[in-house]
């Protein structure tokens, strides 16, 4: 499994790379630190079927991180859901693939994002409308760490676990760096484990690079019955690339096509 | 006029179980009879409204039409962005229901009056804008949003309605409703100033002057047609809303008179744009502010 997971990972990331390059697009440091989250969500865990995208019993995945959209289009394309060459309008006047996902333009997409701290709350509509209908799908919800500063993130936050939404899990991409600087030195979130705790979620906190952690974890959601369960995923903004590694300035930066190149190498040699 | 609405989702969601209520923890004394009869279809979602509308959207994508309410003020400004994104952009089935329109909470101050909302709410594509004049109108309101897909606001007066009409009036959606004749001015009124429209014409009678009293429960979208028929037939169009003056009704009337190229003379009724300093009861404030039937009637003459 791991193997067959690191094999897409690695596609993604190079898919990735080409459209933020071809787009000269920003974002491909948030698109890099969650690319083993959303390879384990879409080829292990979430129950979806890419021919049929709005199979009524699916799981829900929300990318509440909207600016991450070119890692969701290449996992969308890498899992079946459109072909993909598709990749290529990415960026491109008149395309649909627009640097942040929208509904009902391309299979797959659930929701539109892009504006940081709706998804969480969207998701738990999804999942209170699955716990009304009695029906057993799951909504998982990607978060990056510098939404967690908007105040809409919490009032869901005391939202899931007031209604006890056990099928609803969200995912922190915690890469420890937003739009203009660390997020320790922009505004703190820790202790983040015990703010979600004291809030009723059950939370766990991995390395969101490690692929086995990562299935292994959201296999078992949810972690207590009753409560909304919470992911931290300590990951590398950047991750995969050595230059992009950990860099505010690849939040804005696209490659040229000597960046391009090389970036291309590393991934295929890891 | 909240009792009415009350009254009419308890209809829709006994015929339609795909109907639900959310709250911001406001509608006391009128939720209630809704909560008792569907306990699984009501939510109060606490005093959270950004989190309110974005569960709304999910639940909408479930395929339900939901329904959330609040005090105007809070629930079109405190969630604005999450109307724009969650609601509008994605074309979604959820109904905002506004409670005290304008001045309704007179002596609460200016943090509880809704000035800017139909403004705001205007600027937004797919939104569909609802100012129903009294509970009659507040009814259809309800009944008409529901059967319309995509998002809508519901702007609800609070407090007891004019009696206005004496058989139940023939409402259309996009539509403006002729309540009374006349041919030398047209009062263009939307939401609960109706009842004032229509002692101002009797004043206005008494001058010798004929006033036809046109109903917009449906703000966006705008009965064009029968503005520029109306613009063509009296004098003096005048509009009267309890919102500022800035954006939003009137604003909208002047939008369709000034690109059709009509001459016509034309003023605005509204709330104008400052914070009230003082306070008092809606009908003190309505008539410090120039809207009560007297301030009205003034107006017009002074304009004609």
């Amino acid at each position: 499994m791991a193997h067959k997971l690191t094999i897409h990972a690695k596609n993604i990331r190079q898919a990735v790379l080409h459209m933020v390059y071809e787009a000269q697009a920003s974002h491909v440091g948030g698109c890099f630190s969650c690319v083993e989250i959303l390879t384990a969500l879409y080829f292990e865990i979430l129950k979806i079927k890419p021919e049929k995208p709005d199979w009524p019993e699916r799981d829900r995945f929300i990318l509440s991180k909207g600016h991450a959209a070119a890692t969701l289009y290449a996992i969308l394309a890498e899992a079946g859901f459109f072909p993909k060459q598709r990749l290529r309008e990415y960026g491109l006047n008149g395309s649909l693939f627009s640097g942040h996902p929208v509904l009902n333009k391309i299979p797959g997409v659930e929701v539109s994002t892009g504006s940081l701290g709706h998804g969480l709350a969207i998701g738990a509509g999804l999942a209170l409308a699955a716990k009304h209908n009695k029906k057993p799908y799951r909504t998982f919800v990607l978060l990056s760490d510098g939404e967690c500063d908007e105040g809409a993130v919490w009032e869901t936050a005391l939202f899931g676990a007031h209604h006890q939404l056990d099928n609803l899990v969200a995912i922190i991409d915690y890469n420890k760096i937003q739009a203009f600087g660390r997020t320790n030195e922009v505004l703190n979130l820790e202790p983040l484990k015990k703010k979600w705790q004291a809030f009723g979620w059950s939370v766990k906190e991995i390395d969101g690079h490690n692929l086995t952690q990562v299935v292994k974890n959201l296999s078992s959601v949810p972690w207590q019955k009753k409560q909304p369960s919470l992911l931290i995923a300590h990951t590398i903004k950047g991750k995969g690339v050595s230059f992009i590694e950990d860099s505010l300035f690849w939040h804005y930066h696209s490659p040229d096509k000597n960046e391009l190149e090389k970036g291309l190498k590393e991934i295929n040699q890891t | 006029m909240r009792k009415a609405i009350v009254s009419r989702l308890i209809k829709l969601a006994v015929k339609d179980p795909g109907v639900f209520l959310l709250t911001g923890d406001l509608g006391f004394s009128y939720l209630e009879a809704f909560a008792e009869k569907f306990p699984r279809r009501f939510f109060n979602i606490g005093v959270a409204e950004q989190n309110m509308i974005g569960v709304a959207a999910g639940l909408a994508l479930s395929g339900k039409k939901v329904f959330v309410y609040s005090i105007a003020t809070f629930v079109s400004m405190r969630a604005f962005e999450q109307i724009k994104i969650d609601l509008c952009y994605q074309n979604l089935n959820v109904k905002i229901i506004g409670a005290g329109a304008g001045l309704s909470y007179g002596n609460y101050g200016a943090t509880h009056y809704a000035l800017e909302d139909v403004a705001i709410m205007r600027v937004l594509p797919n939104m569909k804008i609802f100012c129903p004049a009294n509970s009659i109108e507040a009814d259809w309101v309800v009944r008409t949003a529901y059967q319309q897909s995509g998002p809508a606001y519901i702007r609800s007066a609070k407090g007891y309605d004019d009696a206005v009409y004496s058989k139940p009036p023939k409402l259309k959606f996009g539509k403006g409703l002729i309540v009374k004749p006349g041919k030398d001015v047209a009062l263009l009124v939307s939401g609960a100033l109706l009842g004032n429209a229509l002692k101002a014409r009797k004043i206005l009678k008494t001058q010798s002057i004929s006033t036809r009293i046109i109903s917009f429960p449906t703000v966006k979208p705008l009965d064009k047609q029968l503005i520029l028929k109306t613009a063509r037939q009296t004098k003096v169009i005048f509009t009267l809303e309890e919102t500022s003056i800035v954006g939003g009704f009137g604003s909208a009337v002047a939008e369709i008179l000034a690109e059709a190229g009509l001459a016509t003379k034309f003023k605005r009724l509204a709330l104008p744009d400052f914070y009230p300093e003082k306070l008092g009861s809606q009908a003190y404030l309505r008539d410090q502010l120039g809207l009560s039937p007297e301030k009205i009637s003034q107006t017009v003459l002074k304009t004609l």
